[in-house]
């Protein structure tokens, strides 16, 4: 296998710096692997050749001609197709949107070019990121490298996927209830849910507006570490955005990597265990919990009670925002057009639109949202899940008076098999079951390779949680995990395709 | 279209019925840019040429608030003698509507930003009548529907529909009233007024352009009737596209006088949405609410809460004008007018012009007389308001300086104004342009008055003998062959000077 491909980011950007390898170098040994492998894979909906090749090229220039580049210049990275990017098509893994081409850059989007870092093309993912296995999207499920059978998560499982398979480094994903951390876990990959307002949603086609929250994705914490502070950071342009300064996640998990953890509180969260979880997951946690131990954390355990309604509040809230997100995709505008033939009114060709346009899991969805906000239902339903959101905050800041971080299993368990959830929505649902009380609470998380399970070889992530801005202690604790245990993702088995 | 003959007798109506009222009322603020991104906020233009993801609800685009916008809500707020909000959110009205760009309004719902306040509405014979506000609001505007093919202009019958996002997006303030009762025979005259001293306040403020034909000020008029004495509010209708201080009065006096026939006759008034038609004067069923419309209000989880300080709000309250009201009674005191005058001139809507004439140095009967009685008419021909007229108080101000100075006579100076107002440039140059100076020169005067006296000797005879109204004669051929230019009454004091 190319030496490339397998490199971290940070190793390609120091050779990218030294002009020991050029940028299009890079990208062209990225693209090939994705020649090679995504036929397998499928964990791209858009390849943009060129565009890829340009910014390499622009970036080998700039560096050429002696000026200062960005600590990730020309480094490749695969976006989740939820975020818009000119120049591609962005289809949030649905058949309503096909083709559409969005007249503007998300921020994320444009911080990563202005950083220097080589945009791949587009991930599959859920459709409009409602999902926890990525075979929700209209363009086919994708597949998980560690077993072409199974699941890579979602609802970013492309992005997830993509590193796990070598085409590329880093990855851009969005979490709703997990759909960054989840894809990561299964996947054997690092994935972080940044603290809500701390990447700027700006140009991230909203799911659920007061939950989702792009971040990074790598193989390496160190690697994410320097993806987070690319992205982070105020825009003037949502206003849900944080005005403060972004937390010092590279210097973290740099000084984590010395795996040093000597004064660090640890915190072990007593409902993420028992019925559901599957044995080889929780043995494998731990273990981590023990060489957490073992590097000077001091563990303790911590009860959040109100964890255990983080579900159905999620599923309340979250589908309550999407009926209304989603209300914009009338074919009016932008994205197909059904039944418009002259004779039906607009209302109508609408409703044809939608109905042809949606998959099932987004039109479930839709109807529990509308349900839930009708007149008469608000109270009982949308209400009382803002309430139990209350009251998982709370949870989350007694348990910070105690202990600076807490963690727990990514998921209940490994990577599933495709096509064996797809009948039963509450099992699905539940494989987000320890993500979702971050995203409720707007604090952050973040999974970390830990191992694979003893009993199906497939990988095991360690979720570790930290207060809202605090995302550096979370690092910091990850960092100094993945020092101790090893690289999870070297054990990936090569791909049939790539041989 | 309701025929007349279902209609009831406006006299049997008020014997019978009290009307109770409701008028909502959105305002459309004239800040630079929209509610919720940097488009600019101008009316006309291309279609969808003030137009970014934002107000085009494109996915990802997301909404920030426009803080000119807030602080002229609360502006609006206070000047209604209003509460405003410490803390107040945005809520999501959803509904689908083609030129609702995200199928749902981002609006205000149980969470104003001002609330409980009144204004005082001065009706035709002087009488006020306080009126409640329950509260005023921040919205955002839709798009247009332009509905193509359909024998009405509405969407019924069109063949397609044309979408203008233009107005997506541009600020509006609802402002609705509590239930106007006791009103009786006088409820569309209230409602007239109300709309009125509202509009005056606004303009104050200026805070809107206020153009109810440009829909920058629109009036849904809610009605009822319950029977006289009764406590218990009767079924509403709910008027919309009352687009003049005028329909407001007829589209109440019109409701009223439908729906008590429909009662008399033993019928129920069905809630719903009407239109009201500015050609019949009547209005017609719109959508029927039967089943009432669920919009699903949620808080709108893009924006954070507003949540105006007390310092800013009192710092506001200093920002205040002088109200309409208020300045005209003391406009009354200074410029000595009886009600009638008053009346005259607010009517005109020449408060502000006749105060900058003033100002310019006229003295107020002067300026009356040049806005309200002269300018007027010329505004109602070309069918403009007042102050579109291409004429400013400063130049009438220089026209009155030159009456007095004798160097234009009052013909002439209105010559001077046509000329102004056709574009041809300040009083001064169209002077100049046109040759409208006074013949003020003696020995040009004296001239011709020589020659007229000599052409008409019998006259001059009858003159000499003191028959002094001959003179008129001799002072129009002076007229005449000074084209006019020259001061009448001067030219007939040299007449007598030279025959006596």
């Amino acid at each position: 296998m190319n030496e490339l491909i397998r490199s971290t980011a940070a190793e390609l950007a120091a050779k990218i710096a030294s002009r020991e390898v050029s940028a299009v170098e890079v990208a062209q040994a990225h693209l090939d692997r994705i020649g090679e492998v995504d036929g397998a894979v499928h964990a791209f909906l858009h390849v943009d050749t060129e565009g890829a090749l340009r910014a390499a090229r622009a970036v080998d220039d700039d560096v050429a001609a002696g000026r200062a580049v960005g600590p990730l210049a020309g480094v490749p990275l695969a976006l989740k197709d939820v975020l818009t990017a000119r120049g591609m098509p962005t289809t949030c893994g649905s058949k309503l949107l096909e083709g559409w081409q969005p007249p503007y850059d998300a921020t994320v989007t444009r911080r990563l070019r202005e950083a220097g870092i080589v945009i791949l093309g587009k991930t599959n993912m859920d459709e409009f990121a409602m999902g926890s296995s990525t075979e929700n999207s209209a363009f086919g499920p994708t597949r998980n490298p560690w077993d072409l059978d199974r699941i890579p998560g979602g609802s970013g499982g492309g992005s997830s996927a993509s590193l796990a398979a070598f085409e590329a480094p880093l990855a851009i994903g969005t979490d709703t209830g997990g759909s960054i951390r989840q894809p990561g876990a299964v996947t054997g990959t690092v994935g972080v849910k940044p603290t809500y307002g701390g990447v700027s949603r700006y140009g991230l086609v909203a799911f659920s507006s007061s939950l989702d929250q792009a971040g990074p994705c790598a193989r390496t914490v160190l690697d994410a570490a320097l993806l987070h502070e690319v992205i982070a950071g105020h825009d003037p342009l949502d206003s849900t955005s944080i005005d403060a300064p972004v937390p010092p996640v590279v210097a973290a998990a740099r000084e984590g990597a010395t795996g040093d953890l000597t004064g660090v509180r640890v915190g072990v969260v007593t409902q993420f265990s028992g019925d559901g979880y599957q044995p080889g997951v929780l043995r494998s946690f731990e273990a981590a919990v023990a060489q957490l131990k073992q590097l000077g954390a001091e563990i303790v355990e911590v009860s959040c009670p109100s964890f255990d309604y983080a579900l159905p509040a999620y599923y309340l809230i979250a589908p309550s925002e999407a009926s209304s997100n989603l209300a914009r995709f009338d074919s009016m505008r932008y994205g197909i057009r059904v039944g418009d033939d002259g004779t039906r009114s607009a209302e109508e060709v609408m409703s044809l639109t939608r109905e042809a346009g949606f998959g099932a899991e987004v039109k479930r969805r839709i109807m529990i949202g509308t349900y839930a906000l009708s007149s008469g239902y608000y109270d009982a339903y949308y209400g009382s899940a803002q309430k139990v959101r209350t009251l998982i905050t709370r949870d989350f800041e007694r348990a910070f008076g105690e202990v600076d971080v807490l963690v727990s299993p990514t998921t209940p368990t490994t990577a599933f098999r495709i096509g064996e959830r797809t009948d039963d929505p509450i099992a699905m649902y539940k494989a987000d079951l320890c993500t979702i009380p971050a995203n409720l609470a707007g604090t952050p998380a973040m999974s970390v390779p830990s191992g694979l399970s003893d009993e199906d070889g497939l990988p095991v992530g360690l979720q570790v949680m930290a207060p809202a801005l605090q995302e550096h202690r979370m690092y910091r604790v990850a960092a100094a995990y993945e020092a101790a245990r090893g690289q999870v993702i070297a054990d990936v088995p090569a791909l049939a395709g790539a041989r | 279209m309701t025929r007349v003959d279902e209609l009831m007798d406006y006299a049997e109506v008020v014997e019978r019925f009290d009307p109770v009222l409701g008028l909502e009322v959105h305002v459309e603020l004239h800040t630079n840019t929209k509610m919720f991104c940097g488009c600019a906020n101008v009316f006309g233009g291309e279609p969808n040429s003030n137009v970014c993801p934002t107000c085009l609800g494109l996915p990802g685009a997301l909404p920030v608030v426009n803080g000119k916008a807030v602080e002229s809500a609360i502006r609006i707020g206070l000047a209604l003698n209003c509460s405003i909000a410490e803390w107040c959110r945005f809520a999501r009205k959803n509904y689908f509507y083609p030129d609702m760009p995200k199928n749902f309004q981002t609006s205000q719902y149980d969470e104003p930003i001002a609330f409980d306040g009144w204004l005082d509405v001065t009706l035709d014979d002087g009488s006020v009548v306080r009126v409640a506000i329950e509260r005023a609001h921040m919205e955002e505007d839709t798009g247009k529907s332009l509905h193509v093919g359909g024998a009405t202009g509405r969407i019924h019958g069109a063949e397609h529909s044309l979408l203008d996002y233009n107005r997506a997006g541009v600020p509006l303030i609802e402002i609705v009233t509590k239930p106007i009762t006791g009103a009786g025979e006088r409820a569309p005259e209230v409602a007239r007024a109300y709309v009125t001293a509202l509009r005056d306040l606004l303009k104050a403020l200026d805070v809107s352009d206020v153009r109810m034909d440009q829909g920058s000020l629109r009036c849904d008029a809610n009605v009822s009737l319950m029977p006289k004495g009764a406590t218990e509010f009767g079924t509403r209708t709910e008027t919309k596209n009352v687009n003049s201080l005028r329909s407001v009065e007829r589209a109440v006096r019109f409701e009223m006088t439908r729906q008590a026939a429909v009662l008399a006759d033993g019928g129920t008034i069905t809630q719903e949405t009407r239109h009201f038609d500015e050609s019949t004067g009547g209005t017609s069923p719109g959508r029927t609410k039967e089943t009432a419309e669920d919009y699903r209000y949620f808080p709108e989880p893009d924006l954070v809460p507003v949540a105006p300080s007390r310092d800013w709000v009192e710092q506001l309250r200093g920002t205040l004008p002088e109200l309409p009201w208020e300045r005209r009674k003391r406009v009354q005191q200074d410029w000595d007018l009886t009600d009638a005058e008053l009346r005259d001139l607010v009517n005109a809507g020449a408060v502000d012009l006749v105060t900058a004439t003033v100002d310019a140095g006229a003295t107020p009967a002067e300026a009356r007389s040049w806005w309200v009685a002269y300018l007027t008419k010329e505004a109602n021909a070309r069918g403009v308001e007042l102050a579109e007229l291409a004429v400013t108080p400063a130049q009438i101000a220089r026209v009155v300086a030159l009456v007095n100075a004798g160097e234009l006579t009052n013909k002439l100076a209105r010559e001077v104004v046509t000329g102004v107002l056709a574009g041809e440039g300040g009083p001064d140059a169209v002077i100049e342009a046109r040759g409208l100076k006074v013949v003020s020169d003696d020995s040009a005067l004296e001239k011709a008055v020589d020659e007229a006296l000599a052409a008409q000797p019998d006259v001059a005879a009858k003159i000499r003998d003191g028959k002094v109204a001959a003179a008129g004669a001799i002072v129009g051929a002076v007229m005449k062959a000074t084209k006019g230019q020259a001061d009448a009454k001067k030219v007939r004091d040299l007449i007598i000077a030279r025959c006596s």
